[in-house]
């Protein structure tokens, strides 16, 4: 059964698999196990950035192809639900035109982009997304009338998904509110798409994208029309990453440009994607656990390092709180040169 | 020795047609010119716009001529290059403002000194860190294109990061120097002055740019190194030494950008050079990737069509710099002057 | 065959899964040409370029008067006076003739009397010398490119197949700037299928065969015996 979820491809190594199982439960329990709202932020964020990650390793990693515009995917997806709710009025019904129109969008550019760009060389490509991703942000803060602009919009979603609704019902002590089904919601979408993604690239299809990543020429002389699997690649991946966007605005009940389209966002799916492993969709669960956890405790830690050094020149200055980024940085680098393949590649291949 | 072979010679002079075709593009600049004249509908508005688009132009010039000599040469797009804008304008200001005694005072030559120095500080420090950055990020990834672009992005955030360390995550204002204030009225248009410098001091680069090019033998090799690497090797130039020359005066021109771009917005943060990059792709893009010519025609087109649309409508500028770059691969896919590889 | 210009004892490349040679073993002699023999495949092409340092044997040792090139970079073998006419030609088609002679005279500017002579046996080159080489035909792309070899003396020439795709008149008059070249006292390893240029240019035949030196000896005692050519070649080549 869990092979079957899994398509056939597991963490494949002792200690990942009891890392994914740890991150499983823990997300799984989250509301009850870690109370209180900040953890129950991270564990939300956590469950979305793995859904969006993965979707992007789908490109990266086993498409070899390296985009820049993921944010504007995830953004549409973000931006069709607050329309949605904005002109539909609340309602799961609004929630799931939203989500749907969103994500219907978002394969229609990702379509236009592949087809305009994906026949040119690797770093066009790059190059094209990049301007892109910042146009649609700039453009999105500018049209204040249709999204609000800098100040982004409030999402109305449905009363049960809400802080305001309370069940009569405890579990270990915390009452089951609205936010919980929401997280439960955010975690079962995730999971799905997760384990959707996970089909996708064991697929026939995704054998086919490998053998492209490795040598297009080749796969291209054996009879495969390279630019549709790349093309399917982009569409797939934009679709999945719209979806984790929608969830993420139904989570906080809001959207801007800087929660979905910020070009550091995009930045923080690279550094996610490489250093839990490319290629390899486990590696997002790792990435980006690992990311969301150090985003928001490693400046504590390094407050703490920053004070004990207070006395030397430059060190505290590095060991900021706000320097975080910094260091995963360096990690970052240290992964493309010293283990391509991320902790996930490392791991498995220790096993 | 022998007679000369009876051998005649098949090249003619092609058609008008064919051999004005490596001019078109040129021809694109005035074409936008009287289109925004036609546009913008007022004469004196239009020159104020058509000053500060060309002085945009030259600034994203300045930076991509750089890069897209970097890439024609070795065959390295380097995301990473926004980050020395963001130094290259750091290092600037900060001996801007030590030389405070300099730019504070009504006097040219004093106030150009000091914005000579502050070049020099900026291009020398972006220099040496182009040639860590060669070294220690791109030179084990030559060849691998996914692995560059990931790895060139690592360093732009390194970078950044550093420059917070330094600087302070602040923004920094600064004011230009005392000479460079204010404007003039030419035909009735108001024009900055600094515009105007930053017009001359760029077409200066350029035409630099091309001397050297052209017309020395360093320029020879360079170019000869964008179509046929390995035969310039062969034929017994040390072709790494060019590569790493090549980077470093690539990042040092990035480093004038950014003064540059630093004393035009008044205005500096760390993030300030990949902003600037969106514009510097498209124009490397649009202008063909390797070509220095190509490079300063798509900055100027791009300098001056967001400074029309910006004052036509104002949240069009940067979509109508995507259109034009999507107009322009549909008409050429390798760009307006693509360097013929081997 | 004392005392040769060019020495390679057991030089093995690998590029990728193809060309390979298999251990060469080719004694240059001074002051004469060489003629590099064989079928396609055979590792002609990877033989000059390996000695010119564009591909770096894993063993073996090239000794050029004695100093062990092999592994070097090829900017530092070119400086040692090698120069190489490339079988695609490397052309610089941005570049016009005279910058594409200019970048080949590396010691220097180029030298006035040697340029005189280039002109008097590629006549084209002096008509097109401000025009960017791209524009040229074919046959005078190979005559720049045999020039751009020929501007400075070098110890060694390495030539690859400068007749392929050339029309018969074009292929005379490289033949003359060859000789020319060769009665100079110039030092060549040539290779050429066709094989009545090679007969009327070589003084020494080496034929190679799944990259091996298979048979060295008097270029007159190959282009005589029919039968040599049949067993070595696979054909007689006077006909091919």
């Amino acid at each position: 059964m869990v092979r079957f979820l899994l398509s056939g491809d597991g963490p494949r190594s002792l200690i990942l698999s009891v890392i994914v199982a740890l991150i499983f439960v823990a997300l799984a329990t989250a509301p009850f196990l870690f109370p209180g709202s900040r953890s129950l932020e991270v564990a939300a964020r956590i469950a979305i950035f793995i859904v969006l990650v993965a979707s992007y390793d789908l490109m990266l990693g086993y498409a070899g192809i390296v985009s820049f515009a993921h944010t504007v995917f995830f953004g549409l997806g973000a931006y069709g639900v607050a329309l949605a709710g904005a002109h539909l009025g609340r309602g799961w019904g609004a929630l799931a035109a939203g989500a749907l129109g969103g994500t219907a969008v978002a394969v229609a550019v990702a379509f236009v982009i592949a087809l305009f760009s994906l026949r040119v060389r690797a770093i066009f490509f790059a190059m094209i997304t990049m301007a892109v991703a910042s146009a649609v942000a700039v453009l999105v803060s500018q049209l204040s009338w249709l999204t609000g602009g800098e100040d982004g919009m409030n999402i109305t979603i449905p009363r049960e998904l809400t802080p305001a609704f309370r069940l009569d019902l405890e579990i270990f002590g915390t009452r089951v509110t609205g936010k919980i089904l929401n997280y439960y919601l955010v975690f079962l979408c995730c999971t799905v798409l997760f384990l959707l993604l996970l089909r996708v690239v064991n697929s026939p299809f995704g054998r086919v994208l490998q053998a492209i990543r490795e040598n297009a020429f080749r796969a291209e002389a054996v009879g495969y029309r390279v630019v549709i699997y790349r093309t399917v690649a982009t569409c797939l991946s934009a679709g999945v990453a719209a979806l984790a966007g929608s969830l993420f605005a139904i989570w906080l009940r809001y959207v801007g440009p800087d929660t979905t389209l910020a070009s550091e966002i995009m930045i923080d799916i690279l550094l996610m994607v490489v250093i839990g492993g490319m290629g390899t969709i486990w590696g997002a669960v790792v990435g980006a656990t690992i990311f969301v956890l150090a985003q928001n405790y490693l400046q504590t830690l390094m407050q703490g390092a920053a004070d004990a050094t207070a006395a030397l020149p430059l060190v505290p200055d590095l060991l900021n709180p706000d320097r975080w980024l910094l260091w995963l940085g360096v990690l970052f680098i240290l992964s493309v040169y010293f283990f391509p393949t991320g902790i996930v590649g490392r791991l498995r291949a220790r096993g | 020795m022998t007679a000369a072979p009876d051998h005649t010679p098949i090249m003619q002079r092609p058609p008008l047609s064919v051999r004005m075709q490596p001019w078109i593009p040129v021809l694109l600049i005035p074409a936008l010119v009287i289109t925004g004249f036609i546009a913008v509908g007022n004469p004196t508005s239009w020159l104020t716009l058509t000053v500060s688009g060309l002085a945009m132009g030259m600034m994203i010039f300045v930076i991509a001529s750089g890069m897209t000599l970097i890439f024609g040469l070795m065959d390295i797009i380097n995301f990473g290059h926004g980050a020395f804008i963001s130094f290259g304008a750091f290092v600037g200001v900060s001996v801007l403002i030590a030389l405070g005694g300099l730019t504070g005072v009504p006097s040219l030559a004093l106030n150009l000194l000091a914005l000579l120095a502050a070049v020099l500080a900026a291009m020398a420090v972006t220099g040496a860190i182009g040639w860590g950055f060669e070294r220690v990020i791109v030179r084990p990834v030559y060849g691998a294109h996914l692995k560059q672009i990931l790895v060139t992005m690592g360093g732009l955030i390194v970078a950044e990061q550093l420059i917070q360390v330094i600087w302070g995550p602040k923004e920094i204002h600064i004011a230009r120097p005392e000479m460079l204030k204010g404007a003039i009225t030419i035909l009735g248009a108001t024009l900055e002055k600094y515009r105007l410098v930053a017009v001359v001091f760029g077409a200066a680069v350029f035409i630099a740019m091309r001397l050297v090019l052209r017309h020395t033998k360093i320029g020879l090799i360079v170019r000869a190194g964008v179509e046929n690497r390995e035969m310039v090797q062969a034929l017994g130039y040390r072709i790494r030494r060019v590569f790493v020359g090549v980077f470093i005066a690539g990042s040092a021109l990035a480093g004038l950008g950014g003064i540059m771009w630093a004393l035009y917005q008044e205005l500096i943060t760390a993030h300030m050079g990949n902003e600037i990059m969106v514009l510097v792709f498209i124009v490397v893009i649009i202008g063909g990737l390797g070509s220095v010519e190509g490079a300063f025609i798509g900055a100027l087109l791009v300098g001056l069509l967001q400074n029309y649309v910006a004052f036509i409508e104002p949240k069009a500028a940067l979509v109508s710099n995507i259109a034009l770059m999507v107009a322009i691969l549909m008409w050429r896919p390798q760009g307006m002057s693509p360097v013929i590889k081997v | 065959m004392s005392d040769p210009l060019l020495s390679l004892r057991g030089v093995k490349t690998d590029i990728a899964q193809y060309h390979i040679l298999h251990g060469v073993d080719l004694d240059v002699p001074r002051g004469q040409v060489t003629m590099l023999l064989g079928r396609n495949g055979a590792g002609k092409t990877t033989t000059l370029r390996t000695i010119m340092g564009l591909w770096q044997p894993h063993t073996g040792d090239i000794l050029l008067d004695g100093d062990n090139i092999a592994r070097q970079p090829p900017a530092i073998i070119a400086r040692k006076g090698v120069a190489l006419v490339p079988e695609d030609m490397g052309i610089f088609a941005n570049l016009t003739v005279e910058e594409n002679m200019t970048l080949a005279a590396v010691s220097g500017p180029i030298d006035k009397t040697r340029l005189e002579w280039i002109f008097a046996v590629f006549p084209p080159l002096r008509t097109f010398w401000k025009n960017p080489a791209g524009n040229l035909s074919g046959g005078q792309k190979q005559m720049l490119s045999t020039a751009r070899a020929m501007i400075e003396e070098r110890r060694l020439y390495l030539i690859d197949e400068p007749s392929k795709g050339l029309a018969p008149a074009i292929v005379s008059t490289l033949a003359r700037a060859l000789r020319d070249l060769k009665q100079a006292g110039a030092t060549i390893l040539m290779v050429e299928q066709n094989f009545k240029l090679a007969k009327a240019l070589g003084d020494h035949a080496a034929v190679m065969d799944d990259g091996r030196i298979i048979w060295t000896g008097a270029m007159a005692e190959l282009a005589t015996d029919a039968g040599l050519q049949e067993r070595l070649m696979g054909l007689s080549m006077e006909h091919a």
